[in-house]
């Protein structure tokens, strides 16, 4: 295999960085050398947190403060909720410096900065794609400014212009069936995680003397086209990187310098963090994990007396309220894949270190504190990283959390930690990635229910007729034979990752073109791994689909032109999500065997590893409206169930069942992560608070220790929502989990709201 | 099925090989302590108008199991179980199918070592020896209502095997939950509750909680799937408020009332 054009300069002689430690004070009381003169984080939080194995008891509620700034928003929300947008910045094209500094309410807010120069007020991001940001204004009622469409047009190319250049007829075709689907060709990428700990732990000054020395560790090397290009993205980076410290510098900040102070320490982080939001639209942007990172300077000042407890959760609570804001613009088209708004603001809290010992300090706390303080929301996506060997008052709390807010979601450490160590974050919803040294390639999703069909009718589209994969031959007879269907499927599933893998290496070479994430890059290290990040979607729907077949009797029913449009069953079969091996050995069958399909495609650029999620936020939905009826029962146009999530109502056995059923996928065969998606009325979990959290949390501890990856929990009423539905003005913030993220209920599309409330509710009977 | 097969069936029920299960539910959390593992058995004699199982009555229906497809349902989850809860045997009326129950009962406790519970109203007691309870740790006793002539009303059977049951499990040092389902204007009347209650209280130590469960309407469309007359369609459910002044009832006799 190729060597990664990153790792051939090893010789070249390596300068490092002078000390930050020449700019005053600011790493007083710190632990630990090694993290002084290179940049390693990791290394400084295991030399310095402070575990924390006690109970919520210490917290704060919010002040009157925090109060007043929640409260100045809450009539720019509701209006945003009414208009769909509040309002956007049209003829500005974003950048990290393109808008002055933005308040809140400049007197009272502890941490400042905003996207644009007012909140909510959404910039336009061009280098994605102009289409995109012209279909969002005029969606709203906004002109786009002819300015920039004339410079995006004529003198500037975009990601998506790109994209479309290099596509290939058979991948326009799978993308307008929808056997591909939600491809990153037109919008941001996203999910890459910029570390930015960085900046406040180093200052900007030393990153970029730091990103200078990998430059010239390149001087040397043979410029091959990788190595230019690198080349060319550390200079970029290093652009970035000074156009971050103009922007902190117009709030008033010098952020050439590290933090000394815990509230300097969340301005810093947040000011990293702010920069990637204002330049890049992407399909998700996380955070990573600073709760703990954070929690070492807030100890400090706390020791020092220079902080209290009240004033350490104000400041979290400040922050958070600006995470809650950040937005995008978007088309209608991706509101009905992922409605209500995201930008998967991920940021996770607990976990246990390498050494055992757990990663929860009480800055952990604070955060799910939010919840509290501020009332339920979806951003930040707030993720537990569940382990058993968590302390008990954390899970307790996080229990506690989830039955009271529906709002945070939780992964398997367990199953994590020894691949990625003790320092990865989440991207967007399941996506593990070792912060700073580790991005993705965001692939979306194909559609396994869809190429099922595909196999059966030729690779002639169900709905339109249309053939979509060229040179196969239908199924004969009507009685499906399962071997037979196996015979077509495996070919099938062939072409869907030939044309898939196609398709990601040219959006991801044009997104690095046209669309680098010049400040999210930045604040990583030259060298890291990049995963080409593959998905499926439909996969309860194909998995049962051929267990009606192998143990059922299914008859295709077929149209005037002899295509397959539907099934008839007789008989009955077990269905994926009852821990009934029959149906989930299926299941599990798919997920391995797509991912070798996947694995053996001759190229993924720059040398990505494949990997595959089970993952499909809310575009279950739109993946079902463009796939046929299916061999399973399932009517045509009916949604697909979520993610990993056995298909709605059919998981007959309670929770525990379908969890172990879930469980089964590996996530050896599915590094990008498993999504489940539970929901349980209060009183499935027991009938006093204490025994609900007990129960809570034994279950994610069972969960975990049968390999299950992710859960998203949610405990309500079916009658709850209901009556969001009717009376949405009521429900401004009742936030529910989808696959890997939470959102405002009623800002989800009527469709949405209805299969939310389809889907299996386990309740005592 | 054959007369023959029949036959055969009934004898190896009455050994307790054979029993007739409605289904399974493997994340219950409100039938006993922690989260259980429920078989929901078939059959029962009892007719109560409120009742949200009536899927359950009919007595060799469902499916028909051997102790080990029994064991096999549970084995996936019994580590979980261990920690988390137990198993909880429930219905239709467990104690219809004694033989198999009884068996099923002692296997998860003697080679599980899991917690178990009962979930019965205690008409049939006297069709099992003091002995068959030695591997139940805990009863859930259905008690539907605290005077004679309305239990008979509501549920077609008399109430004094029932509290005769309730006797004998506090003589055996049997733990108990006493669970009462609260209906408006068919079981909220003060003086039937505190009635109960006081019969409750003597019961001493034995009785670990009171459960009062209200009544709600999830079992409505299977009355109408199995074409039964139902009698609550447009029965109202109680409040929060009326629920809390049940369980003060019960609480003002000392009781612990959750």
């Amino acid at each position: 295999m190729k060597q990664p054009a990153e790792t051939r300069s090893k010789n070249a002689g390596r300068r490092p960085p002078e000390s930050a430690d020449s700019s005053g004070d600011a790493w007083r009381g710190f632990d630990g050398a090694d993290w002084k003169d290179a940049v390693r984080v990791r290394e400084f939080i295991q030399q310095n947190y402070t575990p924390y194995a006690g109970d919520a008891s210490f917290l704060h509620g919010p002040t009157a403060r925090t109060k007043g700034v929640w409260q100045k928003l809450e009539p720019l929300l509701k209006r945003e909720r009414e208009k769909g947008v509040l309002d956007v910045s049209a003829d500005t094209p974003a950048a990290i410096t393109a808008h002055g500094p933005g308040y809140i309410d400049r007197e009272s807010e502890i941490i400042v900065g905003l996207q644009t120069d007012a909140p909510l007020k959404r910039a336009i991001m061009p280098n994605g794609g102009l289409r995109m940001v012209e279909q969002g204004l005029e969606a709203y009622g906004y002109t786009p400014d002819p300015r920039v469409a004339e410079i995006w047009t004529k003198y500037r190319k975009s990601h998506n212009q790109g994209v479309f250049d290099a596509y290939s007829p058979d991948i326009f075709a799978a993308r307008k069936s929808g056997v591909i689907t939600g491809l990153p060709d037109a919008y941001g990428r996203g999910r890459i995680i910029g570390d930015y700990r960085r900046v406040a732990l180093y200052g900007v000054d030393f990153l970029v003397r730091d990103k200078e020395r990998e430059l010239a560790e390149l001087d040397d090397a043979v410029f091959t086209e990788d190595v230019l290009r690198l080349r060319e993205e550390l200079s970029e980076q290093i652009r970035a990187l000074d156009e971050l410290k103009q922007m902190a510098g117009a709030y008033g900040f010098d952020i050439s310098r590290p933090a000394a102070t815990a509230k300097e320490a969340v301005q810093w982080t947040y000011f990293g963090y702010l920069a990637a939001v204002k330049e890049q639209n992407g399909a998700a942007m996380s955070l990573g994990r600073i709760s703990t990172f954070l929690d070492i300077y807030i100890e400090r000042d706390l020791r020092a007396g220079a902080l209290t407890e009240e004033q350490a959760q104000e400041m979290i609570d400040d922050l958070v309220i600006k995470l809650r804001i950040v937005r995008f613009l978007r088309t209608p088209d991706y509101d009905a894949l992922f409605s209500g708004d995201p930008t998967w603001v991920t940021e996770c809290v607990g976990g246990l270190g390498l050494d055992g010992r757990p990663l929860v300090s009480k800055s952990s706390f604070r955060f799910l504190n939010t919840l509290f303080n501020l009332g339920p929301a979806p951003e930040p996506n707030i993720t537990v990283l569940w382990s058993p060997g968590l302390p008990e008052g954390f899970k307790d709390f996080c229990a506690k959390t989830s039955i009271e807010t529906s709002s945070i979601q939780y992964e398997n450490d367990d199953l994590m930690r020894p691949r990625w160590g003790d320092d990865y974050g989440i991207a967007c919803c399941v996506s593990a990635m070792r912060l700073g040294k580790q991005m993705q390639f965001f692939g979306a999703r194909a559609n396994l229910a869809k190429a099922l069909l595909y196999a059966i009718n030729g690779g002639v589209d169900e709905v339109t007729g249309a053939v979509v994969a060229e040179g196969f031959e239908p199924l004969r007879g009507d009685v499906l034979a399962y071997d037979a269907v196996l015979a077509k499927l495996d070919p099938m599933m062939d072409w869907l990752a030939r044309t898939y893998v196609k398709a990601l290496n040219g959006i991801h070479y044009m997104h690095d073109k046209y669309a680098y994430e010049r400040i999210e890059m930045a604040l990583h290290d030259r060298n890291i791994l990049r995963t080409m990040a593959c998905g499926i979607a439909g996969l309860s729907v194909a998995a049962d689909s051929l267990s009606a077949i192998k143990h059922a009797r299914v008859q295709a029913v077929r149209n005037e032109k002899g295509l397959a449009v539907d099934y008839r069953i007789e008989g009955s079969y077990p269905a994926y999500g009852n821990n009934d091996g029959r149906a989930d050995d299926i299941a599990v069958w798919l997920v391995t065997t797509f991912m070798d399909k996947v694995k053996a495609q001759p190229y993924f650029y720059r040398d990505a590893l494949p990997t595959q999620s089970v993952l499909t936020i809310t575009s279950n939905v739109v993946y079902g409206q463009k796939t046929g009826s299916t061999p399973d029962g399932r009517r045509g146009g009916e949604p697909f169930a979520p993610g990993a999530n056995p298909m709605n109502g059919r998981d007959a056995k309670g929770f525990v069942a379908a969890g172990a059923s879930v469980a089964k996928l590996p996530y050896g065969a599915a590094l990008d992560g498993i999504s489940w998606t539970a929901s349980a009325t209060p009183d499935a979990l027991g009938r006093a608070d204490g025994e609900r959290r007990k129960n809570l949390a034994n279950c994610l501890d069972a969960f975990v220790e049968a390999g299950g990856f992710h859960v998203n929990v949610n405990i309500f009423n079916r009658e709850t929502l209901l009556d969001a539905m009717e009376r949405p003005e009521l429900y401004p913030q009742l936030t529910i989990r989808v696959s890997g993220y939470a959102v405002n209920f009623v800002k989800l599309t009527r469709a949405q709201q209805l299969d939310v409330i389809s889907r299996t509710f386990h309740t005592c009977m | 099925m054959t007369l023959q097969n029949s036959k055969t069936e009934q004898e190896a029920a009455a050994r307790g090989e054979l029993g007739w299960l409605h289904s399974v539910e493997s994340g219950a959390a409100v039938d006993g302590p922690g989260m259980r593992f429920a078989f929901f058995m078939q059959g029962c004699l009892f007719r109560c108008l409120y009742c949200h199982n009536p899927d359950t009555w009919k007595i060799h229906g469902g499916r028909k199991i051997t102790q080990e497809d029994a064991l096999a349902e549970i084995r996936p989850y019994a580590g979980f179980l261990l920690k988390a809860g137990g198993v909880t045997v429930t219905g239709g009326e467990p104690l219809l199918q004694a033989p198999f129950v009884g068996r099923l009962l002692s296997t998860l406790k003697r080679e599980l070592g899991l917690h178990t519970a009962l979930d019965t109203q205690g008409f049939l007691h006297e069709s099992v020896t003091d002995g068959w309870f030695d591997s139940v740790d805990l009863v859930l006793l259905d008690i539907k209502h605290g005077d004679p002539e309305f239990y008979k009303k509501l549920t077609g059977q008399a109430l004094q095997p029932t509290l005769d049951c309730a006797r004998r499990l506090t003589r055996l040092g049997k733990k108990m939950w006493i669970r009462y389902v609260l209906v408006p204007r068919l079981t909220d009347g003060a003086d039937d509750i505190l009635r109960l209650a006081d019969f409750t209280a003597t019961l001493g130590d034995a009785v670990e909680r009171v459960e009062v469960l209200p009544f709600h309407q999830m079992g409505k469309f299977k009355w109408k799937e199995l074409g039964q007359p139902y009698l609550l369609d447009d029965h109202p459910t109680p409040t929060p408020e009326e629920v809390a002044k049940a369980q003060a009832l019960f609480a003002a006799r000392g009781l612990t009332v959750v």
